[in-house]
């Protein structure tokens, strides 16, 4: 498998199950790609184990794009995606850690996983946290009293990545609420922040690299529904699930472009 | 009891480097020799309670066994969701202690009374409920919880409460006197006040059975039966709304027994309460009051 299977693997699984948040899963895809590719060490052989970093999808709407890189990397049987949100199935729509060892944490709810990552970081400092969470999710209250504890603890081995693709339940996020600053809202509570390109996979697996003094945010511009023309910068694509057509050229596309 | 807590709580944490104290910034004067002493398993999250609860699940989730405090309301009902989801679903060890129970903080408000605590924590798969009436049983409830799996509730009253002489067990009431005329079960901040009650019956020359119901989840079904199969009349008596809590457990295991029964549940109507005044006080004017009266009139229509 490559980033462009796992790709095709998210587009599948919104195909057959007819569930939502497709972009969102695009969206995030190149992200949980470089964290579990290059740079968090989880193995097929520490996996079932504490003693390893930790990755939390906070946005536990982008469920698929995690199990396609679970799978990517064998840390999740590859037949559990042809499992998922149907009858009888492994994996539910948003996340259940009782589904796998590989799945570091529930969720589904918002503004959940920064809290409990920060928790796993004190746990143990020896190891790194990775949380990723939407620009959307940023306007959960709980984010910011975990962006706020995090800063005062002075946590080194926590990383929040924002998946900021600027499009959230009815319209653009920054139409709802003004995130376009996001970067200088983490900065402004003390964190270590960069902006990235979310799709440009080697500036991400830079910055996620770098060490740290303190927490650390990357703030990553996104594109919902990446990588597939007529699904990019598409609300539509948060809720609709491709028909057979549309997964045949958005599967195409995916294999030009990768 | 707070200070029972957290003596027991601090013998327990020489020994097992699992255990951490966080508390969303309430506990001032009760908490600090836990800071002391253990700097670097004492968090104040600060006012902040939904990320307290997360990071506590996180903590858990990571092989290690948090204690979240604050007063009741601040650390149950605001928090709830967060409790669902990272507590209860994950099945964490977190350990969730309320101060507090009922009335305890009267005439600060209803902001800060709890009476829908224990309905609240028994609807969440995985949770164990516990509701200590006294200083041992805040012991042994405290000892115990350090190696419970899956997370835990203790819900703390707030004054000097008695201490009796006797051991429990989770999911077991505990006999505190021996009777066999009526059974008076109660829970939590209730038992002192069920055992004076009890005594004026045993002045009389009759026979209360007490039973202290320190466990609201597993619930001890199996001595509701006995006292059923006994045809005893059953009493029950909380500082909590009747819904949800004791009354609603008795009742479920009463309903679900095919036996009859005489019982008469003392708890708070579903109100929030607007008198002024210390617990006494409030407890006095919301149905908490002249125990002996109302269980004599109660007993009367036997």
């Amino acid at each position: 498998m490559s980033l462009a299977d796992i790709k095709k693997s998210i587009l599948s699984m919104a195909a057959y199950s007819k569930a939502s948040h497709v972009g969102s899963a695009l969206s995030v895809a190149d992200i949980l790609y470089v964290i579990y590719g290059k740079v968090a060490h989880i193995t097929p052989q520490n996996v079932s184990s504490l003693d390893r970093d930790k990755v939390i999808l906070s946005k536990g709407h982008a469920s698929t794009a995690l199990y396609a890189t679970l799978a990517e990397f064998g840390l999740l049987p590859r037949e559990y995606l042809d499992a998922y949100y149907i009858d009888g199935g492994k994996l539910p729509g948003h996340l259940d850690k009782e589904a796998s060892c590989a799945i570091d944490a529930s969720s589904g709810s918002l503004g959940h996983g920064l809290s409990l990552g920060l928790g796993m970081a004190l746990a143990k400092p020896q190891y790194q946290v990775f949380v990723v969470l939407g620009d959307g999710e940023c306007e959960e209250g709980s984010v910011w009293e975990g962006v706020m504890l995090a800063s005062a603890l002075k946590v080194k081995n926590l990383t929040a990545v924002v998946d900021a693709n600027n499009l959230q339940g009815f319209c653009h996020t920054n139409d709802i609420m003004p995130l376009s600053h996001l970067a200088d809202k983490f900065k402004a509570f003390g964190w270590e922040t960069y902006t990235a390109d979310g799709h440009n996979l080697s500036q991400l697996e830079t910055l996620l690299k770098q060490p740290a003094q303190g927490p650390k945010a990357i703030i990553a511009r996104t594109i919902k529904g990446h990588g597939v023309s007529f699904m990019e910068n598409q609300l539509k694509w948060h809720y609709k699930s491709p028909n057979p057509e549309e997964l045949t050229q958005a599967c195409a596309e995916i294999d030009i472009k990768e | 009891m707070r200070s029972t807590f957290l003596e027991t709580l601090l013998e327990e944490a020489r020994k097992d480097e699992r255990i951490y104290l966080i508390t969303p910034d309430l506990g001032y004067g009760v908490l600090e020799s836990f800071g002391q002493e253990f700097p670097n398993r004492f968090i104040n999250a600060g006012i902040a309670e939904q990320n307290a609860i997360g990071m506590a699940a996180g903590l858990a989730l990571n092989g290690k066994v948090p204690y979240v405090y604050s007063i009741i309301p601040f650390v149950v009902s605001r928090p709830y969701e967060q409790i669902k989801v990272d507590v209860a679903y994950m099945n964490t060890n977190v350990r969730l202690v309320g101060v507090g129970a009922g009335f305890s903080y009267g005439p600060a408000g209803a902001t800060h009374h709890s009476l829908d605590d224990l309905a609240l924590m028994r609807a969440l798969p995985n949770m164990t409920v516990t509701a200590p009436g006294s200083l041992n049983e805040t012991e042994d409830l405290v000892r115990y919880s350090v190696h419970h799996k899956g997370p835990m509730y203790i819900r703390l009253a707030k004054r000097g409460e008695p201490r009796y002489d006797y051991k429990i067990e989770i999911g077991k009431m505990a006999k505190v006197l021996e009777g066999k005329d009526f059974a008076l079960i109660a829970t939590s901040n209730m038992l002192e006040d069920a055992y004076q009650t009890a005594k004026m019956y045993q002045e009389e020359g009759k026979s209360p059975l007490l039973l202290s119901a320190h466990t609201l989840k597993p619930f001890d079904k199996e001595t509701i039966l006995q006292l059923l199969r006994r045809n005893m009349p059953i009493i029950t008596l909380e500082e909590h709304n009747i819904i949800g809590g004791l009354a609603s457990a008795v009742s479920e295991a009463i309903a679900l027994s095919s036996l009859g029964a005489h019982f008469f549940p003392i708890a708070v109507a579903d109100v929030f309460s607007h008198v002024v005044g210390s617990q006494k006080h409030i407890k006095e004017h919301l149905g908490l009051g002249n125990l002996k009266q109302r269980i004599d009139g109660f007993l009367k229509t036997i």
